[in-house]
C-alpha cells in the first residue's frame, strides 16, 4: 500500500536520504530506528507528503498522488496555534475535514478525543498554557480525529511523562487492532518493538537493515559502543 | 468540504487569532501614529505644506505598518508548523490564501481608517470629496498591499532575515497601487475639480483584481516543499 523507490532528499549540500527503497504492507506497524541524523524524520516527512523528494518516487495506495485525507502525521512541530484552545483546534478541524462517507466508521467527537488523550480538564485553555506533554497529547487527538489509513509518527514518546508513554502504547495497540498502517520513527526501540511487526534500520540516510521488529533491539545493543 | 466553506472556517479562525493577539494590533497602531507625528515634524508648522503632504505620509505610515502586520500574521501560521498541519489536513491552498488575505485586509483597513482622524488633526487635512470616499480609498489601497503581501510574508517568514526580505520584495511590487492610492487620497482631501479620483481608484481596483487572482493561484504552490 506504500512503496518508495530510490528515494533521495538533499538539504543544500547535505544528502539526508540516499536511494531508499521500502515496501510497507497495509495493516502493519513498521518501526524506523537509527542514530540522530540517520534520515528518519526526512523519510517520515516524504512518506507523509509533507516534503518532496529530490529523486525517486513514492506510491500511496497505488497512486503517485498522495491522498492526504487518508494520511496523518505526528511530527516534531506539533502544528498548534498557541492562541487557540484544544477544543477550538478540534472543532476547526471537524469543519475542515471531508465528510465521512457512507459505511465508513464515524469520527469520534472532539470531546471524546480529548477524553481519550486525557485533556478534557483543560480543553478550553489556550495551548500556550500547556506543557510540552500536553501539547503532544493534543497532537495525538488531532491525529486520531482524521481517522487516517496511513499514520506516521515521528518520535511519539518524546516529551511525555510515564502516563503519556503508556497512552502511546495504548494508541499503537489500538491502531494495530483497527488494521491501520502505522510507521513509527523512534529511539525507544525496545518499547516500540512490542507494538511493531517490521523494522527498518537507517544510517547515514540509507537503509542498512530490514527485518522483524522483534529482532531490532538486539541490533541496537550490538551497535552500542564498548 | 468546499473551498469556499473552508475559507469561511479559516477566516473565523484568523479573526479569533487577531482578537486574541490584539495587543499587537495596538502596538502597530501606535507605531503608525508615531510615524505620522515624526513626518509632521519633518514638514514643520507650514499648514499648506502639511495639507499637501498628508496623503503621502498617510500611505507611507500604512505601508510601514503593513509589513509589521503581515509579518505577525504569517508568524502565527509558520510557528509550530500550524500552516503545514492545515495543508496536510488537507485544506485547499486557495482557501488558506483568501481567508488570510481577507482578514489581513480587515486588519490593515481598520488600522488605516483609524489613522484618518489622526492625519486630520496632525496635518490639518479634510476630506473635501467626502469621508466615505476617503475610507473607500484606504480600504482599496489596503487590499492592494495585502494581496502580494500575504504571499510574500509566508515566503519570507521561512527564510533567514525574513524581516528584511519582506519590504525588499513587497515595496517595489506595490508601487503602482501606492501611486494610485496616494493620488486618489490626495484629490479626495484637497478637492477634485477635474474629476480624477475615479481614474486613480480605477488603477488601484485593477491592481487589486490582478493580484488577488494571481496570488490566489500562486499561494498553493508556495505551500509545497
Amino acid at each position: 500500500m506504500l512503496t518508495a523507490r530510490d528515494l533521495c532528499k538533499r538539504h543544500g549540500a547535505f544528502w539526508a536520504l540516499r536511494s531508499v527503497t521500502i515496501d510497507i504492507v497495509g495493516g502493519t506497524t513498521t518501526m524506523l530506528f537509527g542514530d540522530n541524523g540517520a534520515g528518519k524524520t526526512t523519510l517520515v516527512r516524504l512518506l507523509a507528503s509533507a516534503a518532496s523528494p529530490t529523486g525517486g518516487s513514492i506510491s500511496w495506495f497505488g497512486s503517485a498522488e498522495p491522498a492526504r485525507a487518508r494520511i496523518a502525521m505526528l511530527s516534531h512541530a506539533d502544528g498548534h496555534y498557541d492562541d487557540l484552545s484544544a477544543m477550538e483546534h478540534l472543532n476547526m478541524a471537524e469543519s475542515l475535514l471531508p465528510r465521512v462517507g457512507p459505511g465508513a466508521p464515524p469520527r469520534r467527537s472532539p470531546a471524546q478525543l480529548l477524553e481519550d488523550v486525557g485533556l478534557s480538564a483543560r480543553s478550553g485553555s489556550l495551548v500556550r498554557t500547556y506543557s510540552a506533554g500536553m501539547r503532544k497529547r493534543l497532537a495525538f487527538a488531532r491525529l486520531l480525529q482524521k481517522n487516517a489509513d496511513l499514520i506516521l509518527l515521528d518520535e511519539p514518546y518524546s516529551a511525555l511523562d510515564p502516563n503519556g508513554a503508556l497512552l502511546v502504547d495504548r494508541l499503537l495497540g489500538e491502531l494495530h487492532s483497527l488494521g491501520r498502517t502505522v510507521i513509527v520513527s523512534t529511539h525507544q526501540v525496545e518499547r516500540t518493538a512490542k507494538h511493531a511487526d517490521n523494522a527498518i534500520h537507517l544510517s547515514g540516510g540509507r537503509v542498512i537493515w530490514t527485518g522483524l521488529a522483534s529482532d531490532a533491539p538486539a541490533r541496537v545493543v550490538a551497535a552500542e559502543p564498548g | 468540504m468546499e473551498p469556499i466553506a473552508q475559507c469561511f472556517t479559516l477566516a473565523r479562525k484568523e479573526l479569533l487569532l487577531q482578537w486574541r493577539t490584539r495587543a499587537r494590533f495596538g502596538s502597530v497602531l501606535v507605531f503608525g501614529v508615531t510615524a505620522l507625528l515624526i513626518f509632521s515634524f519633518a514638514v514643520g508648522p507650514d499648514s499648506t505644506a502639511l495639507k499637501a503632504h498628508a496623503s503621502g505620509y498617510l500611505w507611507l505610515a500604512l505601508l510601514l505598518m503593513s509589513t509589521l502586520s503581515l509579518q505577525e500574521s504569517a508568524r502565527l501560521d509558520v510557528q509550530n508548523g500550524a500552516l503545514e498541519a492545515l495543508v496536510l489536513l488537507p485544506v485547499d491552498g486557495r482557501a488558506l490564501y483568501y481567508a488570510k488575505a481577507l482578514v489581513n485586509t480587515i486588519t490593515l483597513g481598520t488600522l488605516g481608517t483609524l489613522l484618518v482622524p489622526i492625519v486630520a488633526v496632525l496635518y490639518d487635512a479634510s476630506a473635501k470629496e467626502g469621508v466615505g470616499l476617503l475610507v473607500l480609498s484606504v480600504w482599496l489601497g489596503a487590499a492592494a498591499l495585502v494581496a502580494p503581501g500575504t504571499l510574500y510574508a509566508v515566503l519570507t517568514s521561512r527564510a533567514r532575515a525574513g524581516d528584511v526580505m519582506l519590504p525588499l520584495l513587497l515595496f517595489p511590487l506595490v508601487v503602482p497601487a501606492l501611486l494610485g492610492s496616494v493620488k486618489a487620497t490626495e484629490v479626495i482631501m484637497l478637492g477634485d475639480p477635474m474629476g480624477r479620483v475615479y481614474s486613480w481608484l480605477g488603477l488601484v481596483i485593477a491592481f487589486d483584481a490582478i493580484y488577488w487572482s494571481l496570488c490566489g493561484l500562486l499561494y498553493p504552490l508556495l505551500l509545497e516543499d
